[in-house]
């Protein structure tokens, strides 16, 4: 069975490499945000399969960490870009680099539609 | 590893070989997708239900109760985290207006901003934010802080 394992933690590696791509090309930090959450349970996921082919259950409890953990950091990080988004357009500095570059603009600001 | 002889083993076998599959696609989705809320969408749903047939699988393979509870609680966690994280990521795209708005077949919630925004013009106040969001005009705590 180890073709088996061999083609799992291919699937698994070549996922959280995509993750990774995403992460690294992502325009804004909100794709960055949802890049890593996918590659923390990537990563939560290839310890399950490593605790399932080995019946190791020592790794369990570093599968319940890694879980959470990601839980926490993406809504921490996503409330920070809100607190951002409101500061930014009350102090009318505009944008605090947070668009991506082409695609970012696509809809009317909120001022601008206003006037429509 | 080399033990998968009976029944319960290609059981366990097979939710993890689709469960494997299922976050091959979320990465591929998360790299191919074009804006913030279908990248979310296909991080969130595929992601879950794989990460949910590993744990399966996991149970099937593990012998002894305490390591079969802590699994199924990293997948009652998934399942009830992923939405929060999902709803929280997907309102602030669409406030910073990271949506692209021509894949949209239906947007509902143009109207609801529209009205939001005309309600503040009224009465003074901004929309729904949080109770605690920095730099609310007229809050003395956001001066104090700075």
């Amino acid at each position: 069975m180890t073709v088996f394992s061999v083609l799992l933690y291919t699937m698994l590696g070549v996922g959280s490499l995509l993750a990774v791509g995403r992460l690294a090309l992502g325009p804004s930090l909100l794709d960055r945000v949802v890049a890593t959450d996918t590659l923390l349970v990537i990563i939560t996921a290839g310890l399950g399969v490593y605790v399932a082919l080995e019946r190791d259950p020592h790794v369990v409890p570093v599968l319940v960490v890694v879980s959470l953990l990601s839980f926490v950091g993406s809504v921490a990080v996503a409330r920070y870009v809100g607190g951002m988004l409101m500061r930014s357009s009350e102090d009318g500095s505009g944008d605090p680099g947070l668009a991506p570059p082409g695609t970012g603009q696509t809809g009317p600001r909120s001022g601008e539609r206003r006037g429509e | 590893m080399n033990d998968i002889d009976s029944v319960p083993d290609w059981i366990a076998a097979g939710c993890l070989l689709v469960g494997a599959f299922l976050c091959l696609t979320a990465g591929l989705g998360v790299l191919r997708f074009p804006d913030v809320l279908s990248r979310m969408h296909a991080g969130t749903k595929p992601q879950v239900m794989g990460l949910l047939l590993i744990m399966i699988g996991g149970m099937i393979r593990l012998t002894g109760w305490s390591a079969t509870w802590m699994l199924l609680l990293v997948g009652v966690f998934q399942v009830v985290t992923a939405p929060v994280n999902a709803h929280m990521v997907s309102r602030i795209a669409y406030r910073r207006r990271h949506v692209r708005r021509d894949k949209l077949l239906v947007d509902e919630l143009v109207d609801a901003e529209r009205g939001a925004e005309l309600r503040a013009g009224e009465q003074g106040e901004r929309g729904d934010q949080p109770a605690d969001a920095p730099g609310q005009p007229g809050d003395p705590e956001a001066d104090r802080t700075g």
